[in-house]
């Protein structure tokens, strides 16, 4: 699917460029978002680096290990097929929690090493596990409880209650993640 | 208020760590450049994955092609009560975070941080997700090509949030 998505954006971008005399953006654009993804994944290093690290420190002294202590049964009734204290569980739950406080490169540092130690577990190497599925379908329905960057801009154009979005977003944001935990159960009966 | 939390929150958690592990007796020295080594083996990972979404990505902005879509899409989300000033973000979201936060300024600004579609913007911005960049991204991580249903899941449930997150505004906003 992402395979035909990928082709979509490009195809159509390009032929409804060409048709609207829009072509020679086409060029610079390329050169210029094939320099911004390396930009990116560089800047991204050493932050992650450093979470990865700061995380490692968690992982030894056992902080990690008690914090998810509490919410095993969750992932339990999300993840049947991780087996217990499987170190996938405390990565998911990592990437979780850093997701809610919307620390996002964190986040997608403890999120890859989750993938990694799904498909450790994982017995066809090229197709996608239950648990994968589970944990990204949640991963992208938004975790996130205090939107910051909205706020600010909100505060930037003069509202008289920047932060009077919170309460409506974390109830969009409860129910948006339910939904996609009940229909990534649904699929996974079906698949 | 929610300035003291955005600064204090990263701060606070390394500190904790640190102190937890000190006191744990652990060598944090060691254990940190021990886990900071991963994050250059990922990052070497995910580099072609992050080229081909962003090219793909900035192609179709480009072009303006979004504009077209929306023109089609107009008279059938308006039958479904999507009111048409979001129809750009929610078109957006889930192709790029960073051109999302761009239309949600956009919105507020011309409409008002208050109005209905302002309100509606903010609240959809902050209860959804960037999903085809992150899917790329950590199924591309470890290699996986099938990604059997997750993206038709991810999806579905996002067309969900959306009906949802404009209910619970409409209901809110007086």
């Amino acid at each position: 699917m992402i395979n035909t998505i990928w082709f979509l954006m490009i195809f159509i971008g390009i032929i409804y460029a060409a048709l609207s005399g829009n072509l020679g953006e086409i060029n610079n654009i390329i050169i210029k978002e094939a320099g911004e993804g390396v930009t990116f994944v560089l800047g991204l290093i050493g932050i992650m680096s450093f979470w990865m690290g700061i995380m490692n420190i968690a992982e030894k002294s056992g902080l990690i290990n008690t914090i998810s202590k509490g919410f095993r049964p969750l992932i339990r009734l999300l993840f049947p097929d991780i087996p217990r204290k499987h170190p996938a569980e405390r990565w998911i739950l990592m990437n979780f929690i850093a997701n809610m406080f919307g620390l996002g490169n964190g986040a997608t540092a403890f999120g890859l090493k989750a993938m990694k130690e799904l498909d450790s577990l994982n017995t066809n190497k090229r197709k996608a596990s239950k648990a994968m599925a589970m944990f990204l379908i949640i991963n992208m329905s938004s975790l996130q409880i205090i939107p910051l960057t909205v706020i600010k801009i909100r505060y930037d154009y003069g509202s008289i209650n920047p932060t009077g979005i919170i309460g409506i977003t974390l109830l969009a944001t409860s129910l948006s993640t339910l939904t996609a935990a009940i229909i990534g159960k649904i699929f996974e009966r079906g698949s | 208020m929610i300035d003291i939390i955005s600064l204090g929150i990263v701060p606070c958690l390394v500190l904790i760590i640190l102190v937890h592990g000190y006191i744990k007796k652990i060598n944090i020295y060691d254990a940190f450049t021990e886990g900071a080594v991963e994050g250059l083996k990922i990052a070497i990972k995910i580099l072609p994955y992050t080229i081909a979404i962003f090219i793909a990505i900035g192609i179709f902005r480009a072009s303006n092609a979004l504009d077209m879509f929306i023109d089609l899409l107009n008279p059938i989300t308006q039958l479904l009560g999507i009111p048409k000033e979001v129809l750009p973000l929610i078109l957006i979201r889930p192709i790029s975070g960073s051109g999302a936060l761009g239309v949600v300024r956009d919105t507020i600004s011309h409409y008002g941080p208050d109005s209905f579609p302002g309100v509606v913007a903010s609240v959809l911005m902050g209860s959804s997700e960037t999903i085809f960049y992150t899917m790329a991204l950590y199924f591309g991580s470890i290699g996986v090509k099938d990604h059997g249903y997750t993206l038709k899941a991810s999806l579905l449930s996002y067309v969900i949030s959306i009906f949802i997150t404009i209910f619970i505004c409409g209901i809110f906003y007086k």
